[in-house]
Protein backbone atom coordinates (compact mmCIF):
# COMPACT_ATOMS: atom_id res chain seq x y z
CA UNK A 1 0.00 0.00 0.00
CA UNK A 2 0.87 3.83 -0.40
CA UNK A 3 1.42 6.23 2.37
CA UNK A 4 -1.75 8.13 3.24
CA UNK A 5 -2.02 12.23 1.93
CA UNK A 6 0.12 14.50 4.49
CA UNK A 7 1.77 17.50 4.41
CA UNK A 8 5.58 17.90 4.62
CA UNK A 9 7.84 20.19 6.35
CA UNK A 10 11.61 19.97 6.27
CA UNK A 11 13.24 22.72 8.52
CA UNK A 12 16.38 23.75 8.84
CA UNK A 13 17.12 24.42 12.54
CA UNK A 14 16.00 22.68 15.42
CA UNK A 15 14.16 26.10 16.86
CA UNK A 16 12.43 25.36 13.24
CA UNK A 17 11.40 21.96 14.29
CA UNK A 18 10.23 22.86 17.69
CA UNK A 19 8.08 25.62 16.43
CA UNK A 20 6.11 23.22 14.40
CA UNK A 21 5.82 20.32 16.90
CA UNK A 22 3.93 23.54 18.81
CA UNK A 23 1.04 23.22 16.55
CA UNK A 24 -0.91 20.28 17.98
CA UNK A 25 -3.39 21.43 15.20
CA UNK A 26 -0.92 20.19 12.87
CA UNK A 27 -0.41 16.97 14.19
CA UNK A 28 3.24 16.55 13.42
CA UNK A 29 5.55 13.22 13.33
CA UNK A 30 8.70 13.35 12.74
CA UNK A 31 10.42 11.64 9.99
CA UNK A 32 14.22 10.75 10.26
CA UNK A 33 15.88 7.81 8.87
CA UNK A 34 11.97 6.46 8.28
CA UNK A 35 12.79 2.64 7.81
CA UNK A 36 9.91 2.31 10.64
CA UNK A 37 7.47 4.75 9.96
CA UNK A 38 7.38 4.57 5.84
CA UNK A 39 6.16 0.96 6.47
CA UNK A 40 3.29 2.10 9.27
CA UNK A 41 2.40 5.04 7.00
CA UNK A 42 2.43 2.55 4.00
CA UNK A 43 0.10 -0.49 5.78
CA UNK A 44 -1.87 2.68 7.05
CA UNK A 45 -0.60 2.29 11.17
CA UNK A 46 0.34 5.90 11.19
CA UNK A 47 -1.85 8.39 9.66
CA UNK A 48 -0.37 11.68 10.23
CA UNK A 49 -0.97 14.62 9.15
CA UNK A 50 2.27 16.83 8.89
CA UNK A 51 5.17 15.34 8.33
CA UNK A 52 8.53 16.75 9.73
CA UNK A 53 11.51 16.05 7.98
CA UNK A 54 14.87 16.45 10.48
CA UNK A 55 17.60 15.50 7.60
CA UNK A 56 18.26 19.31 7.16
CA UNK A 57 19.55 19.78 10.29
CA UNK A 58 22.82 19.06 10.30
CA UNK A 59 23.77 19.67 13.68
CA UNK A 60 21.68 16.11 14.41
CA UNK A 61 24.19 14.34 12.33
CA UNK A 62 27.34 14.26 14.63
CA UNK A 63 29.21 12.28 16.51
CA UNK A 64 30.72 14.48 19.31
CA UNK A 65 33.92 12.77 21.45
CA UNK A 66 33.61 14.96 24.79
CA UNK A 67 35.57 14.76 28.13
CA UNK A 68 33.49 12.84 29.49
CA UNK A 69 30.78 11.40 27.06
CA UNK A 70 30.08 10.22 23.60
CA UNK A 71 27.46 12.18 22.33
CA UNK A 72 25.36 10.98 18.69
CA UNK A 73 23.28 13.02 17.06
CA UNK A 74 19.15 11.78 16.94
CA UNK A 75 20.23 12.08 12.76
CA UNK A 76 23.25 9.68 12.96
CA UNK A 77 22.41 6.76 10.34
CA UNK A 78 23.24 3.25 11.57
CA UNK A 79 26.07 2.65 8.99
CA UNK A 80 27.75 5.40 10.10
CA UNK A 81 28.17 4.13 13.76
CA UNK A 82 28.82 0.91 12.11
CA UNK A 83 32.22 2.67 10.45
CA UNK A 84 33.26 5.94 13.10
CA UNK A 85 36.07 4.77 15.17
CA UNK A 86 35.29 7.24 17.73
CA UNK A 87 31.87 4.65 18.24
CA UNK A 88 34.37 1.28 17.68
CA UNK A 89 36.94 2.79 20.71
CA UNK A 90 34.10 4.26 23.41
CA UNK A 91 31.31 2.38 22.12
CA UNK A 92 32.05 -0.99 21.22
CA UNK A 93 28.87 -2.55 22.09
CA UNK A 94 27.18 -0.48 19.37
CA UNK A 95 29.76 -1.41 17.02
CA UNK A 96 28.79 -5.70 18.31
CA UNK A 97 25.24 -4.73 17.63
CA UNK A 98 24.93 -2.73 14.65
CA UNK A 99 25.45 -5.32 11.88
CA UNK A 100 22.50 -6.92 13.60
CA UNK A 101 19.86 -4.15 12.79
CA UNK A 102 18.17 -5.28 9.86
CA UNK A 103 20.36 -5.11 6.72
CA UNK A 104 22.76 -2.77 4.63
CA UNK A 105 20.03 -1.07 2.84
CA UNK A 106 18.28 -0.49 5.90
CA UNK A 107 21.51 0.52 8.05
CA UNK A 108 21.89 3.57 5.05
CA UNK A 109 19.20 5.07 6.04
CA UNK A 110 18.07 3.97 9.63
CA UNK A 111 19.01 6.30 12.63
CA UNK A 112 19.66 5.88 16.67
CA UNK A 113 17.27 8.33 17.20
CA UNK A 114 14.76 7.08 15.57
CA UNK A 115 15.32 3.46 17.16
CA UNK A 116 15.18 5.40 20.54
CA UNK A 117 12.24 7.42 19.55
CA UNK A 118 10.12 4.77 18.57
CA UNK A 119 11.04 2.30 21.09
CA UNK A 120 10.03 -0.78 19.35
CA UNK A 121 10.02 -3.66 21.81
CA UNK A 122 12.42 -6.41 19.68
CA UNK A 123 14.90 -3.15 18.55
CA UNK A 124 18.79 -3.82 20.06
CA UNK A 125 19.14 0.05 20.55
CA UNK A 126 17.08 0.78 23.24
CA UNK A 127 18.47 -1.91 25.06
CA UNK A 128 22.54 -1.30 24.08
CA UNK A 129 21.06 2.67 26.04
CA UNK A 130 20.04 0.57 29.06
CA UNK A 131 23.28 -1.45 28.97
CA UNK A 132 25.35 1.04 28.70
CA UNK A 133 23.23 3.56 31.24
CA UNK A 134 23.10 6.40 28.75
CA UNK A 135 21.21 9.37 28.35
CA UNK A 136 18.58 11.00 25.78
CA UNK A 137 18.84 14.98 25.62
CA UNK A 138 15.28 16.24 24.93
CA UNK A 139 14.72 19.23 23.65
CA UNK A 140 11.71 21.38 23.17
CA UNK A 141 10.20 25.39 22.60
CA UNK A 142 10.89 25.56 27.00
CA UNK A 143 14.07 24.35 26.87
CA UNK A 144 16.48 20.97 26.55
CA UNK A 145 16.30 18.07 29.62
CA UNK A 146 17.97 15.32 30.06
CA UNK A 147 16.20 11.71 30.57
CA UNK A 148 18.18 8.89 32.07
CA UNK A 149 18.19 5.52 29.76
CA UNK A 150 15.90 3.58 32.74
CA UNK A 151 13.03 6.09 33.06
CA UNK A 152 12.93 6.75 29.11
CA UNK A 153 11.43 3.74 27.72
CA UNK A 154 7.48 3.11 28.87
CA UNK A 155 5.92 0.71 26.88
CA UNK A 156 5.29 -0.43 23.21
CA UNK A 157 5.78 2.88 20.54
CA UNK A 158 5.39 4.52 24.12
CA UNK A 159 8.88 6.85 25.47
CA UNK A 160 9.04 9.97 27.78
CA UNK A 161 9.87 12.11 24.98
CA UNK A 162 6.10 14.26 24.47
CA UNK A 163 4.89 14.93 21.35
CA UNK A 164 5.83 18.76 21.27
CA UNK A 165 9.95 17.32 22.33
CA UNK A 166 12.45 16.46 19.89
CA UNK A 167 15.48 13.59 20.39
CA UNK A 168 18.40 15.80 20.23
CA UNK A 169 21.32 14.03 21.25
CA UNK A 170 21.89 9.90 22.96
CA UNK A 171 24.87 10.70 25.25
CA UNK A 172 26.71 7.41 26.59
CA UNK A 173 29.67 7.21 28.73
CA UNK A 174 32.65 6.23 27.32
CA UNK A 175 33.96 2.29 27.29
CA UNK A 176 36.99 2.30 30.11
CA UNK A 177 39.72 -0.02 29.53
CA UNK A 178 38.67 -2.79 31.84
CA UNK A 179 34.84 -2.64 30.79
CA UNK A 180 33.55 -5.56 28.96
CA UNK A 181 30.56 -5.93 26.74
CA UNK A 182 28.22 -9.18 26.06
CA UNK A 183 25.57 -9.24 23.37
CA UNK A 184 23.77 -12.15 21.62
CA UNK A 185 20.13 -12.07 19.97
CA UNK A 186 18.11 -15.31 17.84
CA UNK A 187 16.26 -14.21 14.56
CA UNK A 188 14.92 -16.37 12.08
CA UNK A 189 16.81 -14.57 8.90
CA UNK A 190 19.99 -12.36 9.71
CA UNK A 191 19.02 -8.87 10.24
CA UNK A 192 15.21 -9.96 11.17
CA UNK A 193 13.96 -8.54 14.07
CA UNK A 194 14.91 -10.45 17.05
CA UNK A 195 12.89 -13.07 18.62
CA UNK A 196 15.08 -12.71 22.18
CA UNK A 197 18.26 -10.48 22.66
CA UNK A 198 20.27 -9.59 25.10
CA UNK A 199 23.26 -6.73 25.79
CA UNK A 200 25.50 -6.66 28.88
CA UNK A 201 27.86 -4.35 30.10
CA UNK A 202 30.50 -5.19 33.42
CA UNK A 203 31.65 -2.33 34.80
CA UNK A 204 35.81 -1.69 36.23
CA UNK A 205 34.00 -2.37 39.68
CA UNK A 206 32.28 -5.47 38.44
CA UNK A 207 28.44 -3.76 38.52
CA UNK A 208 26.77 -5.76 35.75
CA UNK A 209 23.88 -4.36 34.07
CA UNK A 210 21.83 -6.63 31.51
CA UNK A 211 18.95 -5.39 29.09
CA UNK A 212 16.90 -7.69 27.07
CA UNK A 213 15.01 -6.67 23.61
CA UNK A 214 11.80 -8.89 21.75
CA UNK A 215 11.00 -10.82 24.81
CA UNK A 216 8.60 -8.13 26.78
CA UNK A 217 6.81 -5.21 26.31
CA UNK A 218 9.80 -3.07 25.96
CA UNK A 219 13.36 -3.12 26.19
CA UNK A 220 14.38 -3.80 29.89
CA UNK A 221 17.07 -4.20 32.64
CA UNK A 222 16.68 -7.41 35.13
CA UNK A 223 17.60 -6.26 38.25
CA UNK A 224 17.32 -9.70 39.76
CA UNK A 225 19.67 -10.88 37.02
CA UNK A 226 22.18 -8.10 37.84
CA UNK A 227 22.22 -8.91 41.35
CA UNK A 228 23.44 -12.51 40.60
CA UNK A 229 26.11 -11.11 38.43
CA UNK A 230 27.61 -8.57 39.83
CA UNK A 231 30.51 -8.88 41.40
CA UNK A 232 32.02 -11.81 39.43
CA UNK A 233 35.18 -11.51 37.45
CA UNK A 234 34.22 -14.51 35.40
CA UNK A 235 30.96 -16.16 35.00
CA UNK A 236 30.78 -20.31 35.93
CA UNK A 237 28.40 -22.44 34.56
CA UNK A 238 26.73 -22.06 38.31
CA UNK A 239 26.40 -18.21 37.62
CA UNK A 240 25.49 -18.79 34.67
CA UNK A 241 22.58 -21.13 35.74
CA UNK A 242 21.23 -18.64 38.88
CA UNK A 243 20.83 -15.58 36.44
CA UNK A 244 18.79 -18.16 34.33
CA UNK A 245 16.99 -18.74 36.76
CA UNK A 246 16.97 -15.24 37.90
CA UNK A 247 15.39 -14.43 34.23
CA UNK A 248 11.67 -16.30 35.26
CA UNK A 249 11.03 -12.93 37.07
CA UNK A 250 10.72 -10.78 33.17
CA UNK A 251 6.79 -10.15 32.44
CA UNK A 252 7.51 -12.03 28.87
CA UNK A 253 5.06 -11.00 25.98
CA UNK A 254 4.48 -13.11 23.16
CA UNK A 255 4.64 -11.83 19.86
CA UNK A 256 3.45 -13.06 16.28
CA UNK A 257 6.34 -15.49 16.12
CA UNK A 258 6.24 -16.95 19.61
CA UNK A 259 4.43 -16.91 23.26
CA UNK A 260 5.87 -16.38 26.62
CA UNK A 261 6.50 -19.67 27.20
CA UNK A 262 8.97 -19.39 24.21
CA UNK A 263 10.70 -16.38 24.95
CA UNK A 264 11.07 -17.29 28.50
CA UNK A 265 13.12 -20.25 26.93
CA UNK A 266 15.28 -18.22 24.22
CA UNK A 267 16.07 -15.18 26.75
CA UNK A 268 17.66 -17.81 29.10
CA UNK A 269 19.38 -19.08 25.58
CA UNK A 270 20.73 -15.59 24.56
CA UNK A 271 21.92 -14.85 27.72
CA UNK A 272 23.87 -17.96 28.60
CA UNK A 273 25.33 -17.09 25.13
CA UNK A 274 25.75 -13.49 25.74
CA UNK A 275 27.86 -14.10 28.96
CA UNK A 276 29.91 -16.60 27.24
CA UNK A 277 31.06 -14.68 24.39
CA UNK A 278 31.81 -11.40 26.93
CA UNK A 279 34.75 -9.27 26.38
CA UNK B 1 1.63 23.16 4.17
CA UNK B 2 3.33 21.14 1.79
CA UNK B 3 1.79 18.46 -0.54
CA UNK B 4 3.47 18.88 -3.82
CA UNK B 5 7.44 19.70 -3.96
CA UNK B 6 9.67 20.55 -6.71
CA UNK B 7 12.55 18.31 -6.90
CA UNK B 8 15.65 17.98 -8.66
CA UNK B 9 17.89 15.26 -8.91
CA UNK B 10 20.22 13.12 -11.14
CA UNK B 11 19.42 9.39 -12.61
CA UNK B 12 21.94 7.69 -14.52
CA UNK B 13 23.86 10.92 -14.84
CA UNK B 14 20.50 12.69 -16.08
CA UNK B 15 19.08 15.32 -14.47
CA UNK B 16 15.70 16.06 -13.73
CA UNK B 17 13.31 18.70 -12.15
CA UNK B 18 10.16 17.46 -11.28
CA UNK B 19 6.66 18.25 -9.02
CA UNK B 20 5.94 15.52 -7.09
CA UNK B 21 2.94 14.87 -4.37
CA UNK B 22 4.89 14.57 -1.23
CA UNK B 23 3.18 11.53 -0.46
CA UNK B 24 4.73 9.28 -3.31
CA UNK B 25 7.62 7.15 -2.63
CA UNK B 26 10.69 6.77 -5.08
CA UNK B 27 10.03 4.11 -6.37
CA UNK B 28 6.82 5.28 -7.48
CA UNK B 29 8.44 8.46 -8.90
CA UNK B 30 10.97 6.55 -10.79
CA UNK B 31 9.03 4.23 -12.65
CA UNK B 32 6.12 6.04 -13.18
CA UNK B 33 7.11 10.18 -13.57
CA UNK B 34 10.50 8.82 -14.95
CA UNK B 35 9.28 5.64 -16.51
CA UNK B 36 12.70 3.66 -15.51
CA UNK B 37 10.30 0.76 -14.72
CA UNK B 38 13.67 -1.53 -14.00
CA UNK B 39 12.71 -0.55 -10.11
CA UNK B 40 10.40 -2.83 -8.77
CA UNK B 41 8.46 -2.79 -6.16
CA UNK B 42 7.70 -5.48 -4.32
CA UNK B 43 6.43 -5.59 -0.71
CA UNK B 44 6.23 -1.78 -0.27
CA UNK B 45 7.27 -2.12 3.08
CA UNK B 46 10.99 -2.71 3.23
CA UNK B 47 10.55 -6.73 3.73
CA UNK B 48 11.62 -7.96 -0.21
CA UNK B 49 14.37 -5.79 -1.24
CA UNK B 50 12.61 -5.75 -4.97
CA UNK B 51 12.96 -2.01 -4.94
CA UNK B 52 16.45 -1.29 -3.55
CA UNK B 53 18.88 0.72 -5.79
CA UNK B 54 21.59 3.81 -4.94
CA UNK B 55 21.21 6.84 -3.26
CA UNK B 56 24.34 9.44 -3.01
CA UNK B 57 26.60 5.92 -3.61
CA UNK B 58 24.53 3.74 -0.71
CA UNK B 59 22.25 1.26 -1.22
CA UNK B 60 18.35 2.27 -0.30
CA UNK B 61 14.97 0.89 -0.30
CA UNK B 62 13.54 2.96 -2.54
CA UNK B 63 9.81 2.00 -0.87
CA UNK B 64 10.78 3.51 2.24
CA UNK B 65 12.32 6.66 0.91
CA UNK B 66 9.71 9.24 -0.29
CA UNK B 67 10.88 11.07 -3.99
CA UNK B 68 10.86 14.49 -1.57
CA UNK B 69 13.77 13.09 0.19
CA UNK B 70 15.76 12.11 -2.69
CA UNK B 71 15.85 16.01 -3.57
CA UNK B 72 19.05 17.00 -4.07
CA UNK B 73 20.44 13.41 -4.65
CA UNK B 74 22.21 11.62 -7.16
CA UNK B 75 20.39 8.09 -7.73
CA UNK B 76 21.66 4.74 -10.06
CA UNK B 77 19.16 2.74 -11.23
CA UNK B 78 19.26 -0.90 -12.63
CA UNK B 79 18.85 0.93 -15.88
CA UNK B 80 22.22 2.41 -15.26
CA UNK B 81 24.36 -0.46 -13.27
CA UNK B 82 26.27 -1.72 -16.79
CA UNK B 83 27.60 2.12 -17.65
CA UNK B 84 27.51 4.00 -14.40
CA UNK B 85 28.70 0.99 -12.00
CA UNK B 86 30.37 -0.62 -14.41
CA UNK B 87 28.70 -4.08 -13.53
CA UNK B 88 28.93 -5.70 -17.07
CA UNK B 89 30.67 -8.87 -15.88
CA UNK B 90 28.34 -8.84 -12.61
CA UNK B 91 25.30 -8.67 -14.91
CA UNK B 92 26.91 -11.34 -17.59
CA UNK B 93 27.29 -13.79 -14.15
CA UNK B 94 23.83 -13.38 -13.55
CA UNK B 95 23.30 -14.87 -16.65
CA UNK B 96 25.74 -17.55 -16.93
CA UNK B 97 25.19 -18.58 -13.34
CA UNK B 98 21.18 -19.17 -13.68
CA UNK B 99 20.71 -16.52 -10.92
CA UNK B 100 17.69 -15.35 -11.67
CA UNK B 101 14.45 -17.29 -13.23
CA UNK B 102 11.88 -14.49 -12.90
CA UNK B 103 13.91 -11.78 -12.71
CA UNK B 104 11.66 -9.75 -10.40
CA UNK B 105 14.06 -9.79 -7.39
CA UNK B 106 16.94 -8.87 -9.56
CA UNK B 107 17.21 -4.79 -9.40
CA UNK B 108 17.45 -5.20 -5.74
CA UNK B 109 19.39 -8.41 -6.25
CA UNK B 110 22.27 -6.50 -8.22
CA UNK B 111 22.15 -3.05 -6.11
CA UNK B 112 23.07 -5.19 -2.98
CA UNK B 113 25.77 -7.25 -4.70
CA UNK B 114 27.27 -4.39 -6.52
CA UNK B 115 27.62 -2.73 -2.88
CA UNK B 116 28.58 -5.86 -1.38
CA UNK B 117 31.95 -6.14 -4.08
CA UNK B 118 32.54 -2.09 -4.51
CA UNK B 119 33.20 -2.31 -0.34
CA UNK B 120 36.47 -4.61 -1.41
CA UNK B 121 34.70 -7.82 0.00
CA UNK B 122 35.81 -10.90 -0.15
CA UNK B 123 34.38 -13.96 -1.98
CA UNK B 124 33.22 -15.67 0.92
CA UNK B 125 29.43 -17.39 0.56
CA UNK B 126 28.87 -16.83 4.06
CA UNK B 127 29.29 -13.10 4.17
CA UNK B 128 27.52 -13.03 0.77
CA UNK B 129 24.80 -14.81 2.47
CA UNK B 130 24.56 -12.13 4.76
CA UNK B 131 25.07 -9.41 2.73
CA UNK B 132 21.88 -10.44 0.81
CA UNK B 133 19.90 -11.34 3.40
CA UNK B 134 17.51 -8.49 3.30
CA UNK B 135 16.71 -9.64 -0.73
CA UNK B 136 13.93 -12.37 -1.28
CA UNK B 137 14.49 -14.34 -4.08
CA UNK B 138 11.54 -16.85 -4.53
CA UNK B 139 12.79 -18.48 -7.68
CA UNK B 140 16.76 -19.54 -7.21
CA UNK B 141 17.11 -20.85 -3.93
CA UNK B 142 20.16 -17.69 -3.62
CA UNK B 143 22.90 -20.14 -4.30
CA UNK B 144 22.92 -19.42 -7.96
CA UNK B 145 22.73 -15.78 -6.73
CA UNK B 146 25.86 -16.36 -4.35
CA UNK B 147 27.70 -18.33 -7.42
CA UNK B 148 27.39 -15.05 -9.32
CA UNK B 149 28.78 -12.90 -6.48
CA UNK B 150 31.40 -15.13 -5.81
CA UNK B 151 33.00 -15.68 -9.62
CA UNK B 152 32.67 -12.07 -10.47
CA UNK B 153 34.71 -11.07 -7.18
CA UNK B 154 37.28 -13.73 -8.27
CA UNK B 155 37.64 -12.67 -11.89
CA UNK B 156 37.97 -9.20 -10.70
CA UNK B 157 41.00 -10.27 -8.78
CA UNK B 158 42.61 -11.93 -11.76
Amino acid sequence: MKAPDFSYEKPNSIPGILSLLEKDELECQLLAGGQSLMPMMNFRMATPKTIVDISGVSELSLITDTPKAIEIGAMVRYCELQDSDVIQKFCPLITMVIPHIAHPAIRNRGTIGGSIGLSDPAAELPAVLLALDGKVEVSSNKGIREEPANKFFKGIYETACSSNELITKIILPKALPKQKFGFYEISRRHGDYAMAGVCIAQDQDLTVRVAFFGVAEKALRIASIEKVLSGNSDFSQSIIENAQNAAEDIQFEGDMNAGPEVKKHLAKVVLERALEGIK
Amino acid sequence: MMKTAQITLTINGEKHIEDVPVRMNLADFIRTKIGLTGTHVGCEHGVCGACTLFLDGVTIRSCLTLAVQADGSEITTIEGYETDKNASDLIKNFHTRNALQCGYCTPGMLASSIEYIEQGNPADRELVKQHISGNYCRCTGYQAIVDAICTTIEERQN
